[in-house]
């Protein structure tokens, strides 16, 4: 049967068609298709890898603020515990301070006033000394006529002459 | 409602296909000087080689697509004319070229059947050295155009910027071209020969699937059955055992001549003699796979459209409107399974292309 027989012009004509055909796809398609493929894949996978890096180091700076902001805030708690003492201790050494300051005014006070009194003292003394002495010498030129008339005239100086003292 | 009459005409488009080789059919069938249908010639006509495309007939009239006709004749004389003055010759006529008479003989004589001959002076025939463009080698041409029409603009994209983002045609070829060497190439051709074999083998992958889909396209400039064409898959049979041969290296020529079995069966050389048989067989199954496959699948659909008009000849045209209803449905089912047939008949080609490459490739286990 015919059907079974290869055509020599048939033949030649797919030859020539296909080599042609093979030849121009092998040469200018397939490897540039290929190759533009394994380019982009490679190119993707590159991206990938670059862009986890920059994620990984990104993690790395995000931990590190962390921790530079952990370690800030226990400084700041360090310092505040610290001004807390330092004011404290101000605090209490002014107490001391100002207790000793007072103390000693209060002493100071005291002796002064021990001495003022004490000159008071002797000041009345001497103002009891003198009336005495006025009042017995007056009594001594009175002495003389009455007796009464004695008694009513100290009461009398003493009436004139108070005791100057009150305070 | 854009869209509905688009698919209204989509559906009609369909339609008008699947009946219009029943109507030209008819009109063979009706025509006055055909008193019987020829089916082996109605099947063997639309299956093989033609010198014209025939698209139909209007009232006894052919409507052809003429094509060139190339001879050598016997004496040396190369003769180059239209189609047209040899398909519309009458029985008995001949046409004159330069001193030579033309004819072509009908597919019912068993000398030279459908094909050219030079009526010589003596009254004998011969046959001339034909290179005609003849139908199939107008779908071979074909099919190569589109080939290089679809695959060259995207290459010219990769080459130009590979980085950028693929359109959707380049997503297509992408697709297509890796289902290729990711299915068919890396798993048969050790990695480092993929580059050299995978150009190979992808140019012969879609030559097939296009010639097989092409083919099953009923309507000018398609239709021509080229893969279920002795001569072409000759060719890429021819093909894939250079491939196989010219490069295998020399782990497969010596597991062919002194294969690892015991002594006595090389002495007296039983497995070299089978081994170097089956180099020969391994592409001649391939060349016979692909013809038999895809026109076995021409042939049915055919003979399923031919159905209407034989039995429309033996019980008359109502038993025709009958089976052409049956026959319809089983054509459609049929061009689905083509479809089917078209891809998977590629595919299979290529893949034992491809594994027989690659066991020419392979290195000796060192065990």
């Amino acid at each position: 049967m015919d059907l079974f027989l290869p055509e020599s012009g048939l033949v030649i004509w797919m030859l020539i068609a296909f080599l042609v055909v093979f030849a121009i796809l092998a040469k200018v398609a397939w490897p540039m298709i290929m190759g533009g493929v394994e380019k982009r894949n490679a190119h993707i996978a590159e991206s990938l890898l670059a862009a986890e890096e920059a994620n990984n180091a990104l993690a790395g700076i995000e931990q590190k603020k962390q921790e530079t902001l952990a370690a800030t805030q226990a400084e700041q708690i360090r310092i505040m515990k610290e001004s807390q003492d330092m004011k404290s201790q101000v605090i209490e050494e002014a107490k001391v301070q100002a207790r000793q300051e007072a103390e000693k005014i209060v002493a100071e006070a005291r002796l002064k006033i021990e001495k003022e009194q004490a000159e008071a003292m002797a000041q009345i003394k001497n103002e009891v000394i003198a009336l005495s002495v006025d009042i017995a010498e007056k009594l001594l030129q009175r002495e003389l006529s009455d007796k009464q008339a004695q008694n009513a005239y100290i009461e009398q100086l003493l009436k004139n002459n108070p005791p100057r003292i009150e305070a | 409602m854009k869209n509905v009459l688009k698919y209204l005409f989509l559906g009609l488009v369909l339609i008008w296909m699947a009946f219009a080789p029943a109507q030209s059919m008819a009109q063979e069938a009706e025509h006055p000087k055909e008193e019987k249908f020829d089916a082996k010639s109605f099947i063997f006509g639309h299956t093989g080689d033609a010198y014209c495309y025939h698209i139909t007939e209007i009232k006894g009239k052919p409507v052809c697509v003429w094509l060139p006709v190339i001879v050598k004749c016997k004496g040396g004389s190369w003769h180059c004319f239209s189609s047209k003055h040899v398909c519309e010759l009458k029985e008995g006529e001949t046409f004159e070229h330069k001193g030579a008479q033309f004819y072509v003989s009908p597919i019912s004589v068993d000398k030279y059947p459908g094909k050219l001959v030079e009526l010589k002076a003596d009254g004998s025939l011969s046959r001339p050295f034909d290179i005609s463009i003849t139908k199939n080698a107008f779908g071979i041409f074909l099919v190569c155009g589109f080939m290089l029409a679809f695959f060259l603009p995207a290459a010219r994209k990769y080459k130009k910027d590979p980085l950028a983002t693929p359109t959707k045609y380049q997503g297509l070829v992408e697709w297509l071209t890796y289902t290729v060497i990711d299915g068919i190439v890396r798993p048969n051709i050790p990695e480092k020969q993929v580059k050299k074999f995978a150009p190979y083998l992808l140019t012969v992958f879609f030559f097939i699937l296009f010639s097989n889909l092409f083919g099953l396209i009923p309507i000018f400039p398609f239709s021509a059955n080229v893969t279920g064409n002795l001569s072409i898959t000759l060719v890429l049979a021819l093909l894939t055992f250079f491939f196989v041969n010219a490069f295998g290296n020399k782990h497969y020529w010596k597991d062919i001549f002194w294969p690892d079995v015991p002594i006595f069966l090389k002495a007296f050389p039983l497995m070299p003699i089978i081994e170097l048989i089956s180099v020969f067989i391994k592409p001649f199954a391939l060349m016979v796979r692909l013809f038999a496959n895809i026109l076995a699948g021409h042939i049915v659909i055919l003979v399923l459209m031919g159905l209407i008009f034989i039995i429309g000849g033996l019980y008359g045209v109502g038993m025709a409107g009958v089976t052409s209803v049956i026959s319809i449905f089983m054509t459609v089912f049929m061009f689905a399974m083509e479809l089917m047939v078209a891809y998977i008949q590629a595919y299979v080609f290529t893949i034992l292309s491809a594994v027989f490459i690659g066991l020419a490739q392979q290195e000796p286990e060192h065990s």
